[in-house]
């Protein structure tokens, strides 16, 4: 026990010098002048809006990523003193003083820094040679795309850090498997692979591709434990044995289903978690949500609906919001003006007074529920809540005229009926004014009628159509407002049918002109009421999930076919008086090595497979495991990063390449041993290779050299010398006209 | 080096297909083990009696078909009137027989066998197919609803073989053909003008030939062999022939081959030669073949299809100068585009129309205040351009001006005929396209300003650098901005009286909505040609049909503020579709399944995952495993791995499809995931007996729960078959209505 008193203590570490160097140099090429530009430089347009809404703690939808990344940038900002005032309108304007461009690049281009070194670990753990590591390491040190996007306030850096910090921890993870299982540093490496890959997931969505590729490759691991006879046969005599080796197996299976399954969905949800906790003031973008989801938002809806009773009783006033909101979030109305006689096209119309769905606060979107069996129009004392089953009637608050439907085609969608208030024209039309309320959430919740709570729909007594917003906009003659219509064929629940209360009040004034007054007056009485976390999760990344964002058309958008081939570029940023200027542009000789590479090694890799059926062996077993895996990694990482880009519809761009790249890196100086040691067979055809290897190496650093003004953006070009840097027509450098 | 374990991708040996293949696999036992405990009577050493069991076995297949012909032409005439998608696909028929062109989404071959099978049953195409719940009257529809009937009624006898093949058990078979012959939703499909009996029936021919030919594996090149692998590339080909769902059992076929290949390659006792001509046999039977069937059928489409239709406006210029009856149809015009010829410029995107320009402003606020200049989809004077050059106004179609022809590259302007205005462009935002440029008519006589000069560029200079009527695919870009003259396909407002937006776009992406080609053309200083020369080939046809049903799919899709069916939906059977009737006084159909098939279906796929993967890591641990229960997860693994992947591969894409989706695209899933049923249930009864020790009640256990199973559903049937059947009277909510009480879902609404 008292052993050290005996032993001296020892601390023994070995420092890899390598390791070091390539931290260091790695520094060096992201963070050397970092605030330069201190202007706006591309997309940090887009996520410097979001660090603005952190730093006001104002609420905020992107549909572009979980909030993790966001929060990695925005805790830059935090460090550095931002205070979110900046108005990030335009690519090119200038940094004011308060922005601490500094800790607000720092992140990113740390992780592009220490991507250097993880790409010669990643390389080493896969077993391949010292020289292939440092070989990979010095490409992803030179790659200028990577430095250009790791320089800036933008997030594919971070997520190829994670990636790569994934992909290093899960082959430490399996190293440490052959030796020690359940010591110190496997639980280590193996919760660290689950805590990256859900960090990649939560920066932006694609990094679930290469969380799925280093799954797989765990599952085919565990799958090959399952089937491992040297854990089994150790004493088949005895059953005991064979239990405690089943047990063994099965904790190896429980322990990564927990790392790799279980701790990334719990910190995703945390990511939200925090997400939702930092950012609790209404925002720009409340208006997405549903108005539980507002009404749980400090300000904005939350100061109007605060203190109203919960339960809608008969005699209530509310407005009406539509649950499915698309294409605009709207309130049901009403107003004066009716129906046009005859349409355009020729069909007719009741000529009755319109309703709509409008996507403004407005006096007019107030409706009173009235009892059909009672005049009044005011909330009895004790109130009389209304239940799910009840039948009601809507009365337009200031016009006092009936929400109505009839077998009479609605404006824009013939085969729904018309929804008017009802106008007595003395013919033979009758009112029809009856609805049954429907609760559509009564099982969650109570079958009472709760304001901004409850999903109702109104189901018409008469025909049993159903009150719904077409999504339709109105001509000029109703005032482009949206319609709202009677559906008679419900085929199903769907969120343009149901309805929530979002202001209430009791009514109290029994005259029309008591009424109006107190329907101008906003609503008070003190009632507080709060979303679950769950609830507001599920609901935020369903939207997230579901938003779509129409504008499909950027300049410098590009195919992915046009990435492997670095056919496109894009410009960055340029200099408001000088022809100095930054482009995402790729090393040519890298990722035209790349492609090679990777289609050199499909060849190979197949060539060996279908000898290695027919018993013919060119590689001994442990190269051949060891080729596999690399290739499952790299290639694999490859393939997972870029393919599914050929099935996405968005707006896609050179940068969305960056992540496949870097596992494309990797491959390289694999593919290059292995040409080394298995495909020449004299020493001459190796000197040639290393020559070879050599030359083709200073090119890709010549080249790297030659597009630096590029890449950082500090060198005035004359525009020859620009027009000479234009290698491919189809690259866009800006050449200034004078 | 032992050839099983090395390397972690070659894949486990477990789902391996046949024992006989991997020496480190084979169990020569397991197949005769599943064979003896399937086979009903154990005494074979007789002749007679295996005689008697082979007519047995006859007559089981005779009866199963029978009574699927039964329940399928049961009723074939009812309803008397359209029903449903009978309106497009009776339709498309009609369009056949009376060879006129039309456009649809899906490939021609099952339109085609429903025209024939009118032509055929004596209908004349005159009826009109206009709406579902039109009556057919004197019209005779019945030969074209007794084919997809007829089709139809094969997945029965299809799909027991298919299960007898795969778990060589009789009950097992008997078990999935009663599940199909009982269900209604695949009887409701079956019985009308529809084209997914007929993808199903060559789904499951081509299903059935496959396992077939795995099973003649013994004897490879044998006549029997040769039959079933050419029989599945002929099925291949009719259900690609009739949808594209038919790719998902081409995957299927071809994941089959390559690990059937994978094992053929790993039997050392072949030599390379003779896995050569496997590999020969397969590419030729099940690739070349199918290919060439497949564009058989189309050549058959644009050969009967003569006649110029309601498809015209979907395809090119050039495509449509081959129909008689369309005005391109033996036109002749000038060859090459000159200055001074008269033109229609016509957009390449389908659906587009002609640019078109007419004596109206934009109105007031947006953009300039000059003449509209839009896309029109119809012919029109106003359609018809000059083309001059930039610089000079004279005319050229003066007789002493020498013929200048226009050639790549060249600057000109574009002057509209009626108006005397050229094309125009400058820096104001478009009217709905707020990052493009507008496009106006800007000028008087022709004179007007620099903004007015165009640069012509041709895309395909295959046909040199003139520029030929319809056949070159032209860029008008705009000198002063840069910008290309570009359609956005918006709808303008009624002050643009609903004409399509013309831009100018500043991305110089080249896209369709940028791409025109000239139509008309008119220079009486140039000889005319016959439009004859300038038809497209056959393969270029093929081609643009294929451009043009993908962009047609892919303009499907669903609406927001509609309910629409989501691929979830359909195992759980949450919602039907109307095949006719609404009304209480109607007469109804629903297409709804048997909900008792579908949710043990439902069952039996979560059972089958369990089992599937419990016996897996037992055998992959090593376990030893009796004989008749190794035998007995084969079949399992193996016989319903392979039907699970049909499912998978018939239902997932689905999730990922953008297009908008219907119940009834599950039915081909359906039809895996019932034989799956099948086997799984028969063989988790056969582990159930074998548990047991008495072999008088192990008996027992299996017949009795082969036989509840086949009542249970006998029996849904009997109590549901009115949603195929047609049902008159109160709707199911009506608590009168006799299908009250069966309305387990709210969301079922018959």
């Amino acid at each position: 026990m008292l052993g050290f008193l005996k032993r001296p203590i020892v601390l023994t570490t070995d420092i890899n010098v390598n390791v070091v160097v390539l931290t260091g140099v790695g520094l060096l090429s992201r963070l050397w002048r970092l605030t330069y530009p201190r202007a706006v430089v591309f997309d940090e347009v887009y996520y410097g809006q979001y660090i603005s809404f952190y730093m006001k703690r104002v609420f905020f939808l992107d549909d572009s990523g979980p909030p993790f990344g966001h929060m990695l940038l925005a805790l830059g900002g935090y460090l550095g003193g931002f205070d979110g005032n900046f108005v990030w309108n335009r690519i090119g304007a200038e940094y004011s003083s308060n922005v601490p461009v500094w800790s607000l690049r720092l992140l990113p281009a740390l992780a592009g820094a220490f991507s250097v070194p993880m790409a010669y670990q990643i390389v080493s753990e896969l077993h391949f040679s010292h020289c292939a590591a440092m070989g990979a390491a010095l490409l992803m040190l030179i790659e200028n795309a990577l430095i250009t996007q790791s320089r800036l306030m933008l997030l594919e850096s971070v997520l190829i850090f994670f990636n790569l910090l994934a992909v290093l921890s899960f082959l430490k993870f399996s190293n440490c498997q052959k030796h020690s299982p359940f010591c110190l540093s496997w639980w280590f490496w193996l919760a660290l692979t689950g805590v990256s890959c859900s960090c990649a997931v939560g920066i932006k969505y694609m990094g679930v591709f290469t969380y799925l590729l280093v799954l797989s490759v765990a599952a085919v691991h565990a799958w090959h434990l399952i089937g491992d006879r040297t854990l089994s046969n150790v004493g088949a005599v005895s059953a005991s044995a064979c239990m405690a080796v089943s047990v063994c197996v099965f904790c190896h299976l429980l322990a990564r289903a927990v790392a790799l399954l279980v701790v990334p969905a719990v910190l995703y949800v945390l990511f939200f978690y925090v997400h939702l906790i930092l950012l609790y003031r209404s925002g720009p973008h409340d208006q997405i949500m549903s108005s539980a989801f507002q009404a749980s938002l400090e300000g904005g809806l939350s100061r109007i609906t605060q203190g109203q009773p919960l339960e809608v009783a008969f005699g209530s006033q509310v407005t009406l919001k539509n649950v499915f909101g698309k294409p605009l979030p709207c309130w049901l109305h009403s107003h004066q003006n009716t129906y046009p006689m005859i349409y355009e096209n020729g069909r007719g119309s009741s000529h009755q007074q319109q309703v709509t769905c409008y996507p403004f606060k407005d006096v007019n979107n107030w409706w009173i529920i009235k009892d059909p069996g009672r005049h009044q129009l005011v909330v009895s004392s004790p109130p009389r809540p209304v239940r799910h089953g009840d039948v009601v009637q809507l009365v337009h608050g200031m016009t006092t005229r009936f929400l109505n439907t009839h077998d009479v085609a609605a404006p824009l969608t013939p085969h729904s009926q018309e929804v008017s208030c009802y106008v007595d024209y003395n013919i033979s039309m009758p009112a029809q004014n009856l609805w049954r309320l429907e609760i559509v959430n009564r099982e969650s919740d109570t079958d009472v009628w709760k304001t901004i709570l409850s999903e109702v729909r109104f189901v018409h007594v008469n025909t049993s159509a159903i009150l719904k917003l077409s999504g339709a906009h109105l001509p000029d003659w109703g005032f482009r407002q949206l319609e709202v219509v009677g559906e008679k064929l419900p085929r199903g629940y769907h969120g343009s049918t149901a309805w929530n209360v979002e202001e209430h009040r009791y009514g109290q004034s029994q005259e029309q002109k008591e009424r109006e007054l107190e329907l101008h007056s906003p609503t008070q009485v003190d009632f507080s009421r709060n979303l679950s976390f769950m609830a507001r999760f599920s609901e935020l990344q369903w939207r997230m999930l579901t938003l779509r964002s129409d504008d499909s058309e950027h300049k410098y958008s590009s195919t992915p076919l046009e990435w492997v081939t670095l056919d496109t570029n894009i410009a960055y940023w340029l200099h408001p008086r000088s022809s100095a200027q930054i482009h995402l542009l790729g090393n040519v000789v890298i990722w035209a090595s790349g492609g090679l590479a990777t289609a050199v090694y499909t060849l190979l890799f197949l060539w060996y497979l279908l000898r290695r059926r027919r018993q013919i062996c060119d590689l001994p077993e442990d190269a051949w495991q060891r080729w596999v895996l690399a290739g499952a990694v790299c290639a694999g990482g490859w393939a997972v990063n870029y393919l599914p880009f050929f099935l996405m519809e968005k707006t896609l761009f050179l940068y969305h390449y960056l992540p496949a790249l870097s596992f494309q890196i990797l491959l390289l100086p694999v593919v290059l041993q292995h040409v080394n040691d298995h495909l020449c067979r004299s020493q001459l055809q190796r000197n040639l290779l290393s020559a070879l290897v050599v030359a083709w190496c200073s090119s890709a650093c010549h080249v790297s050299n030659a597009l630096r003004p590029l890449t950082y953006g500090d060198k005035e070009l004359s525009p020859d010398e620009l027009k000479a840097l234009r290698w491919k027509n189809s690259w866009d450098i800006l050449i200034r006209k004078h | 080096m032992p050839p099983a374990t090395g390397g972690g991708l070659t894949g486990s040996e477990l789902r391996a297909r046949r024992g006989r293949c991997g020496p480190q696999t084979a169990r020569p036992a397991s197949r005769d083990v599943a064979a003896e405990a399937a086979a009903p009577s154990p005494k074979r050493s007789a002749v007679s009696s295996q005689r008697l069991e082979a007519a047995g076995r006859w007559a089981l297949l005779a009866l199963v078909t029978l009574l699927s012909f039964a329940t399928r032409f049961h009723r074939l005439e009812e309803p008397r009137h359209i029903c449903w998608d009978e309106t497009h696909f009776g339709k498309m028929g009609s369009y056949y027989i009376n060879r006129t062109f039309f456009f649809d989404v899906h490939p021609p071959l099952g339109k085609m066998l429903i025209g024939l099978a009118g032509y055929l049953s004596g209908y004349d195409g005159t009826f009109l197919f206009q709406k579902p719940g039109d009556k057919y009257e004197h019209h005779s529809y019945m030969g074209m609803r007794g084919f997809c009937a007829f089709l139809g009624s094969w997945l029965i006898p299809f799909a027991y073989l298919t299960v007898l093949d795969l778990s060589k058990s009789l009950p097992a078979a008997l078990l999935t053909a009663a599940l199909l012959t009982f269900d209604t939703g695949c009887l409701t499909l079956s019985q009308y003008i529809l084209l997914d009996p007929i993808l199903m029936f060559f789904i499951m021919a081509a299903m059935l030939s496959m396992v077939k030919y795995n099973s003649c594996a013994d004897r490879p090149f044998s006549a029997p062999w040769w039959f079933w692998l050419t029989l599945t590339g002929i099925s291949l080909a009719g259900a690609l022939g009739v949808k594209f769902v038919g790719l998902f059992i081409i995957l299927q076929v071809g994941l089959n081959t390559i690990s059937d290949l994978w094992h053929l390659l790993g039997d050392l006792s072949l030599s390379l030669v003779t896995v050569g001509k496997h590999l020969t046999a397969r590419i030729l039977c099940l690739i070349v073949l199918p290919l060439a069937l497949y564009m058989a059928t189309f050549a058959i489409h644009f050969m009967v299809l003569n006649k110029s239709g309601p498809g015209d406006g979907f395809f090119s210029s050039a495509f449509q100068s081959r129909l008689s009856g369309n005005n391109l149809h033996n036109a002749s015009v000038p060859e090459h585009l000159a200055y001074g010829s008269v033109i229609t410029v016509k957009n390449f995107r389908m659906a587009i129309g002609y640019l078109h320009s007419h004596r109206h402003l934009y109105p007031e606020g947006i953009g300039a205040r000059q003449q509209q200049v839009t896309t029109y989809l119809h012919k029109d004077y106003n359609n018809l351009w000059i083309i001059k050059k930039h610089n000079t106004n004279s005319d050229p179609l003066d007789p002493s001006f020498p013929v200048e022809f226009v050639r790549h590259g060249d600057i000109i302007r574009l002057e509209h005929k009626e108006t005397s205005r050229n094309l125009h462009s400058h820096y104001h935002e478009a009217p709905l396209t707020r990052k493009h440029y507008q496009v106006t008519g800007y000028g008087i006589n022709g004179t007007g300003d620099s903004n007015d000069f165009w640069r012509i560029e041709v895309v395909n200079r295959k046909f040199g650098n003139r520029i030929k009527v319809l056949r070159s695919r032209i860029r008008f870009i705009h000198l002063v901005t840069g910008c290309v003259l570009g359609s956005s396909g918006k709808v303008l407002p009624r002050w643009g009286w609903e004409q399509l937006e013309v831009t100018c776009t500043p991305y110089l992406k080249e896209t369709l909505n940028s791409i025109w080609n000239v139509e008309d053309h008119i220079n009486p200083k140039l000889p005319n040609i016959s439009l004859d020369v300038l038809q497209p080939s056959f393969p270029e046809i093929l081609l643009e049909s294929h451009m043009v049903m993908i962009r047609g799919n892919n303009g499907l899709k669903p609406k927001d503020n509609e309910f629409t069916s989501k691929p979830w939906h359909w195992p759980i059977n949450y919602q039907g579709l109307r095949f006719s009737g609404i009304n209480d006084t109607d007469f109804r159909v629903y297409l709804l399944g048997n909900p008792v098939v579908w949710w043990l279906n439902l069952l039996s796929i979560a059972l089958y995952l369990l089992s599937g993967s419990v016996l897996a890591i037992a055998m992959q641990r090593g376990a030893q495993l009796p004989a008749e229960v190794e035998g007995l997860s084969q079949v399992l693994l193996r016989g319903g791995g392979q039907v699970l992947l049909g499912w998978m591969l018939h239902y997932f894409p689905f999730f990922l499809m953008g297009r908008i989706l219907y119940f009834h695209h599950y039915f081909p899933a359906m039809l895996f995931s019932s034989m799956l049923t099948g086997i799984l249930w028969d063989t988790l009864l056969r582990l159930c007996a074998w548990s047991v020790a008495s072999s008088r009640l192990a008996r027992s256990i299996h017949v009795v729960g082969v036989l509840s199973l086949l009542l249970g559903t006998a029996y849904s049937f009997y109590l549901f078959h009115p949603l195929a059947y047609g049902m008159v009277g109160p709707l199911a909510q009506d608590p009168q209505s006799p299908m009250a009480g069966l309305r387990w879902l709210e969301s079922w609404d018959f």
